[in-house]
């Protein structure tokens, strides 16, 4: 679609990528002071709602899973065999508290060589607005296996959560985590993620509910060959923070990055936060790289910060770009679909649901296509009576 | 039988320089099974009667009429005019990232008839359309225009034309940019809409080619926002051989 391309809309832009990668991590709480919103990586944040997570406390029972898909499949480790903290180092203080509190410890093992076509959906339920919630989950692709994992949020809490993903060698791993909170719920997940040689990552990041939340994928592009596509789909209503920091290192040669996010806005005070840091490291020749952030404006009263960073070290790649584009609809879209006979609002229903469709169409598993499908047009229902996005506000 | 008529139509449109004047006083009164080529040289405001025609926001009408067996066009909507019986055959259609073609079809279909066609006759019928058209079923389940060559897009046009039945289509070049081949069976389509629905059409040209396979009833030459001349067929094999200049000259 052709978005109306706009100015990186917070002054002074981001730091710079190394910054980042040099960021400190730390497995102590206290080693983290508590974000005052100032920090780099908070200073786009909801700090205020986020504030529960900030708490180093014991919690229990905030968030029911339902694990039956995978023990059904038998991935599920347990024991001295669950280790973590292989490649996860937490970068903030949600993380470093989800870390030390982890309730399960929950463990996926994809078995060297075997291909699961069936996704393995796990299902977290959180069970009240008050309550606090830590994990930490590690999803492990052994060498040459196949696999899907869905983390599947609903209901309410307010969840630290961390996923450290390792990719074994010419394994193809699909993460894919959706929230459909309710309005109320606190949700900060830290993904980490190392790809192996050959192998491939798939992620995705679907948000449509929730009050605030901050998911922010870190990908390790570390064997030669291997790939990743990240994808992300925000829908903010009135009152929503969804957020995505998007860290993605080309560190092996021959390394493959594709990131996509994408949002609509509707409703007072709707927000989403995108930053991107694509870092192509010294010895990672042969790089490809494209990430891309849009966002539609749907009504007026909205805000759509879009960060792309883009930093090369070595100067023997394949190719490196990236664009960011935040506007309202595209009237020669609306015209062409009027012009044959659909209603205005019919014709927006169909161009947003279709921009962001692009993403869902990436996801590759018919009934969760089909779910998201049924959300977006639920998303859209719910904003029918909200005044579309003036022109001047674009 | 139905009219469409346009009277001293004054269209201009906003620009960095100012208010731009484009069409200075358009008269044509079309007829059901009538087939009017509209000639003229580039810039002469053919896209822009198109698409004042089909109701597109950019163009400012400030002065005249266009009615449709009486009633007044310009007072609808986008959408009205097309549920009226009005077409648009875009010079440069409009790409619709994940929307699909059979979504978008049926969504069409239903809006023009008020009700959702029936799903296994729906389908056979778009297949059938598709396939004298010698587009792939493929197409279905791409996304709107994204990634079709000039010519296909330009099938795609005529396959809505003969799904949704309009009563007039406006054709604005849809033989640019086609092969020999693609040219015949795009033109055997808007032939089969005028025989099987009575429709008249408004096909806008630079070439007589076309004319060999869709007979014009009316031939007009437009030039500089109004139209300068009207005939029949041999009107149109005059411009080929001598262009507009006469037309250009008188004017200066
Ligand atoms: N956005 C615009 N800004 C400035 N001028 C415009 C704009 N759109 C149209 N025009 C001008 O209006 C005039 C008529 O354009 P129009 O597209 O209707 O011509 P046309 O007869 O269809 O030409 P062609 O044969 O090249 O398709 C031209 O001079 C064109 O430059
Ligand atoms: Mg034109």
């Amino acid at each position: 679609m052709t978005l109306v391309d706009t100015a990186p809309s917070t002054p002074g832009s981001a730091a710079p990528i190394q910054t980042r990668s040099e960021r400190p991590t730390s497995f102590d709480p206290a080693d983290f002071g508590t974000p005052s919103g100032r920090e780099v990586n908070w200073k786009l944040s909801d700090t205020a709602r986020l504030a529960p997570l900030f708490a180093d406390e014991e919690t229990s029972g905030a968030v029911e899973y339902d694990l039956s898909a995978l023990e059904a499949a038998g991935v599920l480790v347990t024991g001295d065999d669950a280790a973590r903290g292989e490649i996860f180092r937490p970068e903030d203080l949600p993380s470093a508290i989800a870390w030390k509190r982890s309730e399960t410890g929950l463990h996926v093992r994809i078995p060297a060589g075997e291909v699961l076509s069936e996704p393995l959906i796990a299902r977290l339920r959180g069970l009240g607005a008050g309550l606090h919630g830590n994990d930490h989950i590690v999803i492990e692709a052994l060498p040459d296996s196949v696999a899907t994992v869905v983390l599947d949020h609903s209901g309410t809490a307010a969840l630290a959560q961390n996923v450290e993903i390792i990719v074994r060698d010419r394994a193809t791993l699909t993460v894919i985590t959706v929230q459909q909170w309710e309005d109320d719920a606190v949700h900060a997940a830290a993904h980490q993620a190392v790809v192996g040689e050959r192998a491939t990552l798939k992620h995705i990041v679907v948000s449509f509910g929730g009050g605030v939340v901050r998911v922010n994928p870190s990908v390790r592009l570390a064997g030669q060959g291997s790939e990743t596509a990240l994808y992300g789909l925000a829908f903010s209503d009135a009152g929503q923070h969804l957020e995505s920091q998007v860290y993605l290192f080309h560190e092996g040669q021959d390394t493959k990055g594709d990131v996509l996010y994408k949002g609509a806005l509707q409703g007072q005070g709707a927000r989403t936060v995108w930053i991107g840091d694509v870092l192509i490291g010294p010895d990672a020749t042969g790089t490809d790289s494209y990430e891309k952030n849009q966002n539609l404006v749907l009504t007026d009263g909205t805000r759509a910060d879009s960060i792309p960073n883009l930093e090369i070290e070595t100067g023997d790649i394949a190719g490196a770009g990236h664009a960011s584009a935040t506007g309202r609809f595209d009237d020669e879209q609306l015209f062409y679909l009027q012009a044959r006979g659909i209603t205005e609002e019919t014709a927006r229903r169909l161009v947003v649901a279709g921009f962001l469709m692009e993403i869902v169409q990436r996801i590759g598993i018919p009934e969760l296509e089909e779910r998201l499908a049924a959300d977006i047009e639920a998303e859209l229902a719910r904003g029918a009576g909200l005044a579309p996005a003036s022109k001047a506000g674009a | 039988m139905s009219t469409l008529e346009i009277r001293d139509l004054q269209v201009s449109i906003e620009t960095d320089q100012g208010t731009k004047p484009i069409l200075k006083g358009v008269d044509l009164t079309i007829e059901s099974g009538g087939i009017h080529a509209i000639m003229g040289p580039n810039g002469s405001g053919k896209s822009t009667l198109a698409y004042t025609i089909a109701g597109h926001p950019r163009y400012n009408v400030d002065g005249g009429t266009i009615t449709l067996d009486g009633e007044d066009v310009l007072a609808m909507s986008v959408d009205e005019r097309a549920r009226a019986g009005l077409f648009l055959a875009m010079q440069y259609p409009v790409e619709i990232p994940g929307v699909t073609v059979a979504n978008f079809l049926r969504t069409a279909k239903t809006a023009i008839d008020g009700e959702a066609p029936a799903i296994r006759g729906w389908a056979k019928t778009v297949n059938e359309h598709m396939d004298q058209l010698r587009m792939d079923k493929s197409f279905s389940a791409r996304n709107v225009n994204e990634g079709f060559s000039g010519g296909e897009k330009k099938r795609h046009e005529i396959l809505q034309l003969e799904l949704l039945k309009p009563r007039f289509a406006v054709l604005d070049e849809t033989d640019s940019g086609l092969d020999v081949d693609a040219l015949k069976i795009v033109s055997e389509g808007v032939n089969r809409a005028h025989e099987t629905s009575d429709l008249g059409v408004l096909l806008i040209t630079h070439y007589t080619r076309i004319l060999r396979y869709i007979q014009p009833t009316h031939v007009h030459v437009f030039v500089n926002g109004r139209v300068a001349e009207e005939g029949g067929r041999e009107l149109a094999d005059r411009l080929e051989d001598e262009g507009y200049d006469r037309y250009l000259t008188a004017q200066a």
